[in-house]
């Protein structure tokens, strides 16, 4: 992968910092002087990997910005839980409008920063999975076919958790949601329905689409300061956990994350131009179970009324991933 | 904020006037949990503690807290079984950390740089006798030192060391590393009388008007077994072997040499007589996974051609031959006679059965309690009379080098508050951050550095030190194995991974601390630290 692994130390590839690595080997949150982009007080539910996430990208991006940088927020947990009228923990110019044209808000945004001869200030915009891969789609399709100069990232956490937890087009199958009860014969969210935009984003061709994961901070770090580097349109999307929405402890969101890469459920890659040109490989693979299981959204599937056949189904889209992803060290890519 | 945006012009409120640490149940506290290799140590060093700094480059640092606990590094790096290793929460990821190759190492540092002791504290004016100077003696000679006292040791033998010097064999400690490290000990201002036996331990304190004494006199005096002989039958004792080795005439024992015992000392009698261009063949009652010694070493001496017979015992000895009976198991696993003979050339048989205490000098002393002919102590290492504390080989113990140092210490401690007429209290045990207490996650897969060995023939026929040490690189790759057990080694996790900012990074060397002003209590720092040194405790209501 792209960031640089630290040889010689026990720790430091893999934490966010590391007391003998020489200063421009640390992560940026390793650094007392981040910028801290989401401030303390937010109303974010203990342990959320979306307030954690968004604290992770847009230090990055303010990093790699020189600080100029404006960021257009979808409406969502992110939106409610940093800025409820009139407090803000947005450490930057940040704007909210609609839950499904962040998109198009940044793209103007950009549009007006080059009339006025700013080309140093960057823009970004953010979203969750229902406003990224739900209703904001058309908006961010149109961003992707322009190529706008525009980064946009998607805060998944796999379903409309704002509003109570209703089924998203990235909700994935069997979870149970308010929309998608564990009754009948397939309980929960049903197979073989949802989107995969970050390679719907990759068949636009753009010049840069990357996944990433709370769990693996040097990964997300050096995506979105190599997408920041890029000009067009660009896609991150970063895998957070809900504890809310997930039923999962609020201490184990970062686990969560991990598990979901380290069992092939959430594959970690990064494309330019829509051609995969990395991918991050599995270190102890886990089989889906694991990962499931402290799940409460899972629940329904383990126990007396187990449904096994369901989560081999999932096991098998997990190795569909690991295959086709090349995740696995002897795999290959 | 460091930097402010360009363009933010309105001031709208800040959500730092929120403060969310109301919602917390459960906050997260930093704390130093026991790592195991410490908790194994039986002379108590701060392991995890040294390893830090050696992780650093900082070996004299390293050193430093290493001999607050131990003054002898350098020989613990050759000698000690380690038990340290066997408790490393690193086995369970890969193989422990070479903690006592680092530790040679770091010994073997402040000996080539000349490294020497803190000097003592102001002097106390109270006298010591310590009697022995074996590292029992020694490292109790060096703590009350330390705490300012006047130490005298009296030692009956011409050389200090006790069975590090008479019985463990040169291939395996050089004598010049155990000279130098007696001798920094001594360069404290400690006195050492050699070929001074104590015969009478309270006429001697009378005698020199000291204050207390520690006693640490070993266990010498080989242990004996009946075996029918002729007259010609040449039979002597391992400890007296060994001896003779440090001497100028060494032992005349022929070619054959039979070994009867199965113990770390028949062990090192055998390679030791190997190296003089015997033969020797070890006799033992029962199998190799039941004998004491421990398995590397009895892999080491048959790779150097040692011969040994499992599941025998001598019947008959006699002059240029003995005779030994199978055995075998019952179902208990203790060996029986099975009436099978063998006959086996030997010159002669050397008995390597153990030792018992030497307990002459304690003639006449009042309120001793001896069980199985070793000196009973209370656990703060003081005998039934007040004022003589014992510890080593003479009380009951493992009897390794580790354990009479760790003695020595405990001793000191317990002297010093007895001469100021206190109770000395250990500082209470931190809880153990055992394996279930590290996140594995954090570490990079990094397998042991294996420490280089003399080639076979030298090992065969010289005294040259069998294992070699680690350099600087590979010494400082296997100090940073280490988890940090319990311990923060300041890997900003928690810094990094708390979704709400409330972790404050207070700089290098002096960690960090928590805005319980807006810690919700979620409790991931806890669960990501890689460490344990973090737990999450009920919040008050
Ligand atoms: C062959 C052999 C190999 C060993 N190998 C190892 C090993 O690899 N690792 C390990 O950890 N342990 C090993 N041990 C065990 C270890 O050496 C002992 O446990 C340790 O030395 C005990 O220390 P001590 O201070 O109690 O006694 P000792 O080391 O026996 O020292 C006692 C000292 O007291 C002196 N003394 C005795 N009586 C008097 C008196 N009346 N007046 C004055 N001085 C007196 C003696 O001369 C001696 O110097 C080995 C033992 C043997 C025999
Ligand atoms: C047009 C419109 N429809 C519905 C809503 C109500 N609404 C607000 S947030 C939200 C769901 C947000 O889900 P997602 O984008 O995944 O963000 P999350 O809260 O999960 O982070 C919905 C349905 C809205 N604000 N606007
Ligand atoms: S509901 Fe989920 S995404 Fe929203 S604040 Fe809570 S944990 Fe975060
Ligand atoms: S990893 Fe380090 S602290 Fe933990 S037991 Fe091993 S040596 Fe001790
Ligand atoms: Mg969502």
């Amino acid at each position: 992968m792209g960031f640089q692994a630290v040889k010689f130390y026990q720790t430091g590839t893999f934490t966010v910092g590391n007391r003998l690595l020489a200063p421009d080997e640390r992560s940026l949150q390793s650094v007392e002087t981040r910028s801290n982009s989401i401030n303390s007080g937010h109303r974010a539910c203990q342990g959320c990997g979306e307030a954690l996430g968004a604290r992770y990208a847009i230090d990055a991006a303010m990093a790699e910005s020189n600080n100029q940088l404006i960021a257009a927020n979808a409406t969502g947990c992110l939106e409610v839980f940093s800025t409820p009228y009139p407090e803000s923990s947005w450490q930057v110019p940040w704007i909210h409008s609609l839950f499904g044209n962040a998109a198009a808000v940044a793209t103007g945004i950009a549009a007006a920063m080059k009339v006025k001869g700013r080309p140093e200030v960057r823009v970004v915009a953010q979203g969750g999975d229902g406003g990224t891969t739900d209703i904001g789609f058309g908006c961010l399709s149109g961003m992707f076919e322009r190529n706008d100069d525009v980064l946009y990232i998607c805060y998944d956490n796999e379903g409309y958790m704002n509003t109570g937890v209703q089924r998203s087009s990235a909700t994935p199958p069997a979870a149970r949601t308010a929309t998608t009860m564990p009754v009948g014969p397939e309980p929960g969210n049903v197979f073989g329905q949802g989107k995969n935009v970050p390679e719907i984003a990759m068949a636009h061709g753009i010049p840069y689409v990357a996944t990433a994961t709370v769990a693996d901070l040097r990964d997300l770090e050096y995506k979105v300061r190599k997408a920041m580097k890029m000009h067009g349109a660009r896609y991150i999307h970063i895998f957070v956990p809900c504890p809310l929405g997930w039923g999962t402890a609020s201490h184990d969101t970062i686990r969560m994350a991990r598990m979901a890469k380290e069992s092939g459920t959430f594959p970690v890659f990064e494309a330019e131009y829509g051609e995969v040109t990395g991918v991050l490989k599995i270190r102890h693979k886990i089989p889906v179970e694991e990962y499931m299981k402290p799940q409460r959204r899972f629940a329904h599937l383990f126990g007396k009324n187990a449904h096994p056949e369901t989560v081999a189904r999932i096991q098998a889209i997990a190795d569909r991933n690991i295959r086709k992803y090349g995740l696995l060290e002897d795999e290959g890519n | 904020m460091p930097n402010k945006p360009f363009a933010i012009t309105l001031k709208p409120g800040t959500s730092l006037a929120n403060l969310t640490g109301t919602w917390r149940t459960t906050r997260p506290v930093y704390l130093d949990r026991l790592p195991p290799c410490n908790n194994a140590c039986p002379a108590g060093e701060n392991i995890q503690g040294w390893l830090f700094h050696a992780e650093s480059g900082d070996y004299e640092q390293a050193w430093r807290v290493l001999v607050q606990d131990n003054p002898l590094p350098a020989v613990m790096g050759r000698v000690c079984y380690h038990p340290c290793e066997g408790a490393c929460n690193r086995g369970q990821l890969d193989s422990p950390v070479g903690i006592n190759s680092v530790e040679r190492f770091l010994g073997d540092e402040a000996i080539k740089l000349g490294w020497k002791f803190n000097a003592p504290a102001t002097a106390s004016g109270k006298k010591v006798l310590v009697v022995g100077a074996g590292p029992s003696g020694l490292s109790a000679a060096y703590h009350l030192a330390r705490m300012g006292h006047q130490v005298e040791i009296h030692e009956a033998g011409p050389l200090a060391g006790g069975m590090m010097r008479f019985g463990i064999p040169k291939y395996r400690l050089p004598r010049e590393v155990l000279d130098a490290e007696v001798q920094r000990i001594l360069d404290m201002g400690v006195t050492l009388k050699l070929n001074t036996k104590v015969e009478n331990i309270a006429l001697s304190m009378k005698q020199h008007g000291f204050d207390a004494a520690f006693l640490a006199v070993g266990a010498h005096i080989g242990k004996r077994t009946f075996i029918p002989s002729g007259d010609a039958a040449h039979i002597i004792d391992a400890v007296s072997v060994l001896r003779s080795m440090e001497g100028e005439d060494k032992p005349m024992l022929g070619r054959k040499v039979i070994v009867y015992g199965g113990g770390n000392t028949a062990i090192d009698v055998a390679r030791s007589v190997k190296r003089m261009g015997a033969e020797p063949i070890v006799v033992y009652r029962r199998t190799r996974d039941k004998a004491p010694a421990h398995d590397f070493e009895i892999e080491e001496a048959l790779q150097e051609g040692v011969m040994i017979k499992w599941l025998s015992t001598i019947k008959q000895a006699d002059a240029g031959a003995i005779t030994v009976e199978k055995m075998a198991l019952d179902d208990k696993g203790y060996p029986q006679p099975t009436g099978e003979f063998e006959t086996l050339e030997a010159d002669s048989v050397v008995l390597a059965l153990g030792q018992d205490v030497d307990l002459s000098l304690l003639e006449g002393v009042s309120g001793l309690e001896i069980v199985d002919g070793t000196v009973q102590v209370s656990p703060n290492m003081m005998t039934g009379h007040p004022g003589i504390f014992a510890g080593g080989d003479m009380v009951p113990s493992e009897r390794t080098v580790t354990v009479a140092v760790g003695h020595g210490k405990k001793a000191a401690l317990n002297i010093n508050a007895w001469l100021n007429d206190a109770t000395y209290e250990p500082a209470p045990k931190h809880e153990l951050a055992g394996f279930d207490k590290i996140n594995p996650w954090y570490y990079s897969d990094a397998d042991k550095t294996v420490r280089p060995m003399l080639d076979i023939i030298r090992r065969q026929t010289s005294f040259d030190e069998v294992q070699g040490g680690l350099d600087e690189t590979n010494a400082l790759f296997e100090a940073r194995r280490c988890l940090s057990c319990g311990n923060c080694f300041e890997c900003d996790n928690c810094y990094g991974v708390c979704p709400d900012n409330a972790v404050i990074k207070l700089g290098p060397g002096k960690r960090f601390k928590f805005n319980y002003d807006y810690c919700k209590g979620c409790g991931m720092c806890a669960t990501e630290c890689p460490c344990g040194a973090i737990k999450m405790v009920p919040e008050e209501t």
